[in-house]
């Protein structure tokens, strides 16, 4: 029972970063039908960014809590990601926006190989640590203990997640995203300017991705140059379990997939007996993907192919 | 009459397949102008490079006097165009009333708007009681209703319409067309694009006919309607 509680608690956390990476990825196939592989690489630049103005002030040793000094490298991570995410669309994407699927899904890769090795020269190959700077406070609940950082972390993403919503379904331009992403030609028709809405939503997704790199960095007390690779891929499972393009789908995938994993990663040592361990746990998160592409490609709230308009 | 729309030696092409050839044609402010034309003469065609949904390769468009010819979509609208395209294209999954609202993205006077939705809604109360219903889930008259009530929200100065006809039972045919003339009447300039010449020809003020991409007639409807040409190609006789 407390494991269960406490892999729950320690699953909806971790879930709640990879929805609100995920959101980016399904945000973006939702309009040009286009896997950005390189939104991972972007969570990856956000944790970086925050992480070198964090280590700056710290190292100044400024006399702010901690709270202040993360929100300092938070709020340098979000246009610095929103800023490097619609600089992949209008470089890396627009000029293909006519060419087959496979060139822009090939540039995506390319772009993500890219930002990692820029990364790499910029930050170096070594694991950068996260400053404990942050409360340590534990509460506990039930049999089970959950951090402050733990709370901070699925509070802001639901928060950030019912804004997001809140955004495309009560605004006239997250109207103006919908139609564009049912159909571009005929939102263009109604004077949506389809360039500037696309732009927008990978500003959106990319301000997402940065958060999500803060909190993870936050949570795991590192940051690294390959950080993005491994979250990227994850984050997409959750996209494709809950229905690629599917907001509603994105958050619950994501969700979902943090509870497996965590479930998966409790639990496997007594599934085995003891023969795997917790180490596993990625393991899941591809488990996943292959079972949703091989039983229900559509994935859980998605659409069936061929229905989109 | 000042024109509003001019359309000077216009060509479209498909990679290497030519679906408009130098067609040139007007629209005055406040004629009822129609185009008839077969199954790919290239009538779709002409009116999605009006819009800027294809690239035009040839010619030039001047709404209101000035230039239009390779403006994006948005910026077309914007000036006062609105289409109505082929097969409706309506956003199935957004309700009634988001698709209304769509049509007037570009206005920003919500007093006017609201009075224009009411009145969207006189002219077609079926779509009133179906506002909170999904697009998708309407029947095709009923999309035509919503795809027009669309364009006007944008309150256009020229309306095009893509075949408002096809696929619909004569007794809505009836009801679309009427709707045409009782909007034409209001004072909107209408472009109107049909297979159904008759029924073309019989609301419109003038008219041009196409065939493989080419204007090859125009003249009133009246006298169209009793040219021998026309009536053996385009009434069935
Ligand atoms: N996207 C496209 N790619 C290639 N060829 C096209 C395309 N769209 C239209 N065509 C061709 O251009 C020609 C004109 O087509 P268009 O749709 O303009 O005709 P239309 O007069 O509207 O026909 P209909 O009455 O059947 O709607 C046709 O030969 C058609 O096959
Ligand atoms: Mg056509």
């Amino acid at each position: 029972m407390d494991t269960f509680l406490q892999q729950l608690i320690n699953g909806l956390v971790l879930g709640s970063v990879y929805a609100l990476v995920a959101l980016g990825y399904t945000m973006v196939y939702g309009i040009l039908e286009l896997i950005n592989f390189a939104h991972g690489e972007v969570t990856m630049i956000g944790a970086m960014v925050a992480l070198t103005v964090i280590g700056a002030l710290v190292g100044a040793h400024v006399d702010l809590p901690g709270i202040v000094i993360v929100l300092a490298g938070v709020l340098a991570a979000i246009p610095a990601c929103m800023l490097l995410g619609f600089t992949i669309e209008r470089v890396a994407y627009r000029p293909l926006r006519n060419a087959p699927r496979l060139a822009p899904l090939i540039t995506a890769i390319g772009v993500s190989i890219l930002l990692q090795n820029l990364a790499m020269i910029i930050w170096g190959r070594q694991y950068i640590s996260f400053p404990p700077i942050l409360p340590r406070t534990t509460y506990h609940l039930g049999g089970a203990t959950i951090s402050v950082l733990q709370i901070f972390i699925l509070v802001l993403s639901l928060v950030i997640m019912a804004a997001l919503v809140a955004l495309v379904q009560k605004t006239k331009l997250g109207r103006a995203m919908r139609a564009t992403a049912q159909a571009p030609q005929v939102a263009g028709l109604m004077g949506v300017n389809i360039n500037s809405i696309i732009s927008l939503t990978f500003i959106i997704g990319s301000a997402l991705a940065a958060v999500a790199g803060v909190m993870v960095s936050a949570y795991y007390g590192v940051a690294h140059y390959y950080m993005g690779f491994l979250l990227g891929l994850k984050a997409f499972t959750a996209a494709v379990l809950g229905g690629i393009g599917n907001l509603a789908g994105a958050m619950l995938g994501g969700l979902l997939l943090g509870v497996i994993e965590s479930m998966g990663a409790g639990y496997i040592g007594d599934i085995t007996g003891g023969f795997m361990g917790s180490n596993y746990q990625d393991v899941f998160a591809f488990f996943v993907l292959i079972l949703v592409l091989v039983l229900r490609p559509s994935g859980l709230l998605g659409e069936r192919v061929g229905e989109r308009a | 009459m000042a024109s509003l729309l001019e359309v000077h030696d216009l060509s479209v092409a498909y990679g290497g397949v030519k679906a408009v050839t130098g067609a040139s044609f007007y629209v005055a402010a406040g004629e009822l102008v129609c185009l008839i034309g077969a199954n790919g003469a290239g009538k779709s065609s002409l009116l999605k490079a009006l819009t800027g949904m294809v690239h035009v390769s040839h010619g030039t468009t001047k709404f209101q006097g000035k230039a239009i010819t390779h403006l994006a979509s948005h910026d077309i609208v914007a000036r006062g165009i609105a289409l109505v395209p082929e097969g409706r294209g309506v956003f199935s999954r957004m309700t009634v009333e988001e698709n209304l609202a769509m049509g007037a993205y570009t206005r920003q006077d919500q007093a006017e708007i609201a009075a224009d939705l009411a009145q969207i809604f006189e002219l077609f109360p079926r779509l009133f009681e179906r506002r909170r219903q999904a697009a998708g889930t309407l029947s095709g008259g009923e999309q035509q209703m919503l795809a027009i009530g669309r364009a006007l929200m944008s309150r256009p100065k020229l309306l095009l319409l893509d075949e408002p006809s096809m696929g619909l039972a004569p007794l809505m045919v009836q009801k679309i067309f009427e709707t045409l003339r009782a909007v034409s009447k209001k004072g909107v300039t209408i472009f109107l694009v049909e297979q159904n010449a008759k029924l073309a020809l019989e609301i419109s003020h003038r008219g041009y006919v196409m065939e493989s991409g080419k204007i090859i007639l125009t003249d009133t409807s009246a006298a169209l309607a009793i040219n021998p040409e026309v009536r053996r190609a385009y009434l069935g006789e």
